[in-house]
């Protein structure tokens, strides 16, 4: 193999003939105590499957986790008290069931850093191997839809919010897992239509 | 599974028949086995002839077309909420339509073996699915074959009803009946019709309906002082009640309504005057269906009440405007009808949104359609460019009045958001702080576009400068325009910039002539119309006009028509390209209703050799007014 082809087999992480229909991801989002990936716990995974364009709701995930680790101030987003009556598996327990419904999924999130950072750490205090699974980021790939204009002014931070307005995708349950990782989901559809429109896209080009 | 996002399905879908019908507890266990299906605009659903699939489909988002593709028609428009899909899957046939995304759709696919048992269990759902199924059409009340379909028979039945030829189409009726009691008054009557927007009110007792007032008898026996203003219903009414029964079609409708010279027709459960009132049916609704006229659509406009009920309006208008087209009526008389159509859609959103706030507005405003719509060039579903201009005020009020209006142009943006005009991609929206200026804003803003003519500023002006008045006061815009002209009187080296920007549009053939187009993304290989041929034209149309200081002419047309009479040595040449302009948008928005699209993109290969010539020869005329104005305003000099 030349060095030409090996470089280019390193830049395409998939088959070209693999479109981004038949892909199966993974879109997640998860709930907090807070912001600090050493102090803070995961409170709820919530992850639905999109693939071919399609969501079944029968296989969609949503776990609220068992945590010593508390925060009142971050009780008001995720409205997810301390002794919430579902009842609740332990982290670990949580952590297992969260990767078997994974598999070898790409992962899609809004600031995905965030959501995977805090999960593998959870993964790493559990003695489980951290994610490896490829990752798009809404946040980033929203940017990019963006027209390249001196007349208009992006902003630094695309937040959740923001892209529910833009595509006109109800916000009714913002702020729990499963809710935002629809909207996640339906925002990540509208993003690679407007992609698709302004050149045609497949799945590698995503990740760039 | 029980979830977040089963509650999101279940609570849309309780909202619509036959969901309505069911519990709340058998809605959301129905809801975790749906599935959520994003499909792109003209993403075909199922085919014509194809096996059927396990489920059914209900809109969540956008629209769906069935057609039938021999003959191309669309049969029927499913918008939020409507059911397709079901009756091939009842009658366990083949898909006798096609079904394809008339918009960017998000759909929830049911699967019939979780649906059925509700559907043989519940009564009403069954009830409403005979009616709605039995025929092709998903409009209740239509059906012949009532009875069949229920009960043992479903799943087993197959019906091979034909599609009704339109006249015979069931009508569309009111089904908000405005009702009173026989002791009602007169002036009672009149408050409740006028507040309810009503041409009659029909009179009840005890269900029953027996007689009807309309605005003729108030007007023949009230108001010529033939009876007091506090005479009763029972005396005034017009009786017996005229009534049918509710399935009608058009046309008897329409015979009805002659035979007994009424414009108003009762419509009961069995269509005698023994059983309840199920709906109204007026000449207006008639008229509705029979076709789309400016004056229906305008009369429906008003008549709306929710943002929601404007889209299927707009969707008439886009007929109304294929039908003129096809009719090949001159551009300039179709383009002014539907342009006031199109405004009247968002003047009725506006006053929709001015009802929706707190208080009315604290100064006078002007509400400003930039760009293409300014100019009154677009017809078709295009972006939203629009701005306000306010009164200015004090120092004391300058935060409140600006968070005053921003809240305001948000809630209109969004509703013409709702009614297919897509967010500007660069934000030249009213809600965006920078388009919602006062007045002496305005003016600074402009005064530093003329001053400073960087190519920004330039291509900024060429979007505002367009504008025109939409809804508002008048004397504001007349303002900033008197101040636009002396500002441009007084910098005239801007008018070398904007000649230099007009003069930017990439070129439409190359040096064989051939046509230029488009190398890359989902347009490749098709001709851009907008930026290589009409653009030319309407910058430096803009250009010409704005040096004779013509006020409130926005059209590209009509500009160069005016130009024409005010430089009698180049009227031939500005004959043409009013000519010319008016040929290429109807190019254009030919192709966009074609493709449901704003038709900027034209793939060549679907033109014929005609058509190809003749949008060849105004590649010519654009080409010697480029050469006029760069001579006129000497270019040369700084490029």
């Amino acid at each position: 193999m030349s060095l030409f082809n090996f470089w280019k087999k390193e830049e395409n992480l998939f088959d070209d003939n693999i479109t981004i229909d038949e892909t199966r991801f993974i879109v997640l989002d998860t709930e907090t105590t807070g912001f600090d990936y050493e102090m803070d716990r995961i409170l709820c995974i919530g992850a639905l499957v999109l693939q071919n364009g399609i969501i079944s709701i029968q296989d969609s995930f949503e776990v609220y986790i068992e945590q010593d680790h508390y925060d009142k101030s971050t009780a008001q987003i995720h409205g997810i008290l301390k002794a919430f009556v579902i009842n609740r598996p332990g982290e670990s327990e949580a952590l297992q069931q969260f990767l078997t419904f994974l598999g070898d999924a790409v992962i899609i999130a809004h600031h995905t850093i965030f959501d995977v950072t805090m999960i593998n750490r959870a993964l790493e205090r559990n003695g489980l191997p951290v994610l490896t699974n490829q990752t798009l980021d809404t946040a980033y790939l929203y940017k990019r839809t963006l027209i390249k204009s001196h007349l208009f002014e992006r902003k630094d931070h695309y937040t959740l919010d923001d892209l529910a307005d833009k595509f006109d995708i109800s916000k009714k349950d913002r702020h729990t897992a499963l809710g935002d990782a629809y909207i996640t989901a339906i925002a990540f559809l509208k993003i690679v239509k407007k992609l698709k429109e302004k050149k045609e896209i497949n799945l590698n080009q995503l990740f760039k | 599974m029980k979830n977040t996002i089963s509650h999101r399905v279940a609570d849309f879908l309780k909202n619509y028949p036959p969901f309505s019908f069911l519990n709340q507890r058998d809605l959301e266990s129905l809801s975790e086995q749906i599935s959520i299906i994003y499909k792109d605009k003209d993403a075909v659903i199922f085919a014509e002839n194809d096996k059927t699939h396990d489920s059914f489909y209900v809109v969540h988002k956008g629209a769906v077309a069935l057609k039938k593709s021999q003959k191309n028609a669309v049969l029927d428009m499913c918008d939020e909420g409507d059911i397709f899909g079901l009756r091939p899957l009842l009658a366990q046939e083949n898909y006798i339509m096609e079904a394809v995304a008339h918009e960017e759709s998000i759909l929830y696919a049911i699967p019939i073996s979780v649906f059925k048992p509700y559907a043989l269990e519940n009564r009403t759902v069954g009830n409403f699915l005979i009616e709605s199924y039995a025929s092709n059409t998903r409009n209740p009340y239509s059906d012949i074959h009532k009875d069949k379909l229920y009960g043992d028979d479903l799943g087993h039945e197959s019906m091979h009803s034909e599609t009704h030829s339109f006249d015979l189409q069931p009508i569309k009726y009111s089904k908000k009946i405005v009702t009173c009691s026989p002791s009602t008054t007169a002036r009672d009557i009149a408050k409740i019709m006028t507040k309810k927007k009503v041409g009659a009110i029909l009179i009840v007792d005890e269900m029953l309906p027996i007689g009807i007032i309309t605005d003729k008898d108030l007007r023949n026996k009230i108001v010529t002082g033939d009876y007091s203003i506090l005479t009763t219903a029972e005396t005034i009414m017009t009786k017996p009640v005229i009534t049918y029964p509710k399935k009608m079609t058009v046309t008897e409708a329409q015979m009805a309504m002659m035979k007994s010279n009424i414009s108003y027709l009762c419509l009961t459960k069995d269509g005698t005057v023994n059983t309840k009132a199920v709906g109204i049916l007026s000449k207006h609704d008639v008229m509705v269906a029979l076709g789309n006229n400016p004056a229906v659509l305008i009369k429906a406009l008003k008549r709306a009440k929710k943002v929601k009920e404007i889209k299927p309006i707009r969707n008439r208008i886009m007929q109304l405007l294929q039908g003129y087209l096809d009719q090949n009526i001159p551009m300039t008389l179709i383009a002014k009808i539907i342009t006031e159509l199109n405004e009247a859609c968002t003047t009725r959103v506006i006053e929709m949104s001015i009802e929706k706030m707190s208080s009315p507005p604290p100064v006078k405003f002007a509400w400003l359609a930039l760009g293409s719509q300014g100019r009154s060039e677009q017809m078709l579903h295009t972006d939203q460019d629009n701005a306000i201009v306010y009164e200015n005020v004090s120092d004391v009020f300058k935060d409140e009045t600006r968070i005053y209006f921003l809240k305001f142009a948000a809630l209109v943006n969004k509703g013409l958001f709702e009614i297919g005009y897509d967010y500007c991609p660069a934000e030249m929206m009213a809600s965006n702080p920078k388009w919602c200026l006062s007045l002496d804003e305005w003016k600074g803003q402009v005064h530093h576009w003329i001053t400073n003519p960087g190519k920004n500023e330039v291509l900024l002006s060429f979007i505002f400068f367009d504008y025109s008045l939409t809804y508002g006061d008048s004397s504001i815009t007349s303002e900033l325009s008197d101040y636009i002209f002396e500002t441009v009187k007084a910098n005239p080296i801007f008018y070398v910039h904007l000649v230099s920007g007009a003069l930017q549009s990439p070129s439409p053939t190359g040096f064989f002539r051939q046509f230029l187009v488009e190398q890359d993304g989902a347009n490749k290989d098709n001709f851009d119309i907008k930026r290589r041929a009409l653009m030319p034209l309407t910058d430096a149309a803009r250009v010409l006009i704005l040096s004779h200081s013509v006020k409130s002419i926005s059209n590209t047309a009509e500009r160069f028509e005016k130009l024409a009479e005010l430089e009698p040595n180049n009227r031939e040449l500005y004959l043409s390209c009013s000519y010319s302009f008016k040929a290429l948008l109807k190019f254009r928005t030919k192709q966009g209703l074609l493709h449901n699209d704003s038709g900027q993109f034209i793939a060549l290969e679907t033109l014929s050799k005609m058509e190809k010539i003749k949008l060849k020869r105004t590649f010519k005329t654009i080409k010697e007014l480029q050469e006029l104005i760069s001579v006129r305003f000497n270019i040369s000099n700084i490029v």
